[in-house]
């Protein structure tokens, strides 16, 4: 896209996606190391990933302050007008998921001891790769500007609920079959919500990317996969 | 299904308050204005945008033949208003002009009283048969241009001695006066203040009501905020038209996308 007349502008909004594409990053690293803390049981790694959280939260500030001003300042129409409130919308999605991460690295602290299990840590790391693909892919199609890859992203995202509901049904089996890992396998539990919230914050973030290249909606046909509110 | 669009294009043909098709302006050798075809709605506004020099006024000016006045221009293809021909050879260029008023860009009341100015039209058409005919015309004009508060104890005041947004809301109120159905404005806040801008958008909106109205603007956000319906010109041509909040969020063509974001070079 072709420069602005005022320079100016187009400094704010370089400065609006920078921060957004800065969360983006970060986001990306607080979830996959609580989730590696989580696995290991590294309780430092745990602790440095709830404190990198007040980052995420200050970003997601500053870029609303950033948006408040622009539209005072510039008006912005069109293109410019989809590209900065999608970034509002963009940089919400990070900070929540930044709250998701912190979450688990909590419970991390939690259950303070060794995994009675490495088949229960398998589900969750499994789970973890394919959100994580999912956050890099819609991250990159945002800095790219490529709609079609996060039409891709959003199409994704039943695999990810499909793979919890499986979980969340291995997880119930483990507890019923031996009581003393219930503790354990409840923080399991909400740990595997977390990241399936993730994916779904990253499907927000593929549908605001589509629209923000394209003006369009992406139409939200898909079908819900997470049965487990079904079968609880 | 495939039919739909056929069906729609045929009612927007029949409801069309104005019809322009394939209309060339120029003016001398230069060819102002090229291949304009546009559809009008009745009860609406219509904003024209585009930078300075896209021709935007000179259409403008094609709806009520201002260009007659013009001795070099000429205008080719055909514009209709509730389908009849406007450049037809029996159309009166003067009844046609109090069909279809005009508000400029800067406020230019007659150098007489606030009452004369709007019954100024009403006289030479003889739309009135007595005094107090007149008075009701004046009075009801004024009321709908938004001024009779501020009118109505100082009616033999001359029309200059009002404020700038007073004497727009003045020639509105004249347009008004000789019942148009059309009332093209050229500009019409661009010599006023913020308030006063406010005031003749609000009023923009209300008339809307009763009249058909098209209006050019430099100002996008005064075309975002009184027009349902939105036409980008540039270099002559009509780039694309389409509802305003199209036209604002996601413009199909590259060059409205540029002009409205601020990227023109």
């Amino acid at each position: 896209m072709s420069e602005h007349t005022v320079s100016a502008y187009d400094q704010e909004l370089t400065e609006l996606a920078g921060k957004v594409a800065e969360m983006g990053g970060l986001a990306e690293k607080a979830f996959s190391d609580a989730v590696s803390s989580l696995v290991s049981q590294d309780l430092e790694l745990a602790k440095v990933t709830i404190q990198k959280d007040e980052r995420l939260d200050t970003l997601q500030q500053e870029v609303e302050v950033k948006l408040i001003e622009i539209i005072a300042r510039r008006q912005p129409m069109g293109q410019d007008l989809r590209e900065i409130t999608a970034a509002t919308r963009i940089a919400n999605d990070l900070e929540r998921i930044g709250d998701l991460a912190k979450n688990v690295a909590k419970r991390v602290i939690a259950i303070d001891s060794d995994l009675q299990s490495k088949k229960l840590a398998i589900g969750v790391e499994h789970m973890t790769e394919l959100t994580l693909s999912q956050l890099k892919l819609v991250l990159d199609a945002y800095t790219r500007r490529d709609a079609e890859a996060a039409r891709r992203v959003q199409e994704a995202d039943a695999e990810v609920d499909a793979i919890y509901t499986s979980l969340f049904r291995e997880l119930l089996t483990y507890m019923m079959e031996d009581p003393r890992v219930i503790t354990q396998c409840v923080h399991l539990l909400f740990c595997a919500k977390n990241i399936e919230r993730i994916g779904d914050h990253a499907t927000n973030i593929a549908e605001n990317v589509y629209y923000m290249v394209t003006g369009e909606r992406l139409p939200e046909d898909r079908v819900k996969m997470d049965e487990t509110t079904f079968s609880a | 299904m495939n039919e739909m669009p056929n069906l729609e294009q045929a009612s927007a043909m029949t409801t069309s308050k104005i019809s322009a098709n394939n209309v060339q302006v120029y003016y001398g050798d230069t060819h102002a204005i090229r291949d304009v075809n546009i559809e009008i709605q009745p009860q609406s506004v219509t904003a024209f945008i585009g930078p300075s020099g896209c021709g935007k006024s000179t259409f403008l000016r094609t709806l009520n033949r201002m260009n007659d006045t013009i001795d070099i221009c000429r205008v080719e293809g055909t514009i209709t208003i509730d389908g009849e021909d406007i450049y037809n050879a029996k159309v009166d260029p003067v009844q046609l002009r109090a069909k279809v008023g005009m508000v400029f860009q800067k406020p230019n009341p007659f150098p007489k009283s606030i009452y004369d100015n709007v019954a100024y039209g009403p006289r030479i058409h003889g739309l009135a048969r007595n005094k107090a005919e007149l008075d009701d015309i004046v009075a009801s004009s004024l009321q709908k241009a938004g001024l009779w508060e501020e009118a109505k104890d100082r009616l033999d005041e001359p029309g200059t001695g009002m404020s700038g947004g007073q004497q727009q809301r003045l020639c509105i109120a004249r347009a008004i006066a000789v019942s148009p159905e059309v009332i093209l404005m050229d500009e019409p806040c661009s010599a006023l203040d913020p308030i006063a801008t406010a005031k003749v958008e609000e009023l923009i909106d209300e008339l809307r009501e009763n009249y058909t109205i098209v209006i050019v603007t430099h100002s996008m956000q005064q075309a975002a905020r009184v027009s349902q319906r939105t036409a980008f010109f540039h270099m002559g041509v009509l780039v694309e038209e389409g509802p305003t909040e199209d036209i604002f969020t996601n413009p199909k063509d590259k060059r409205t996308q540029d002009y409205i974001t601020g990227r023109f070079g």
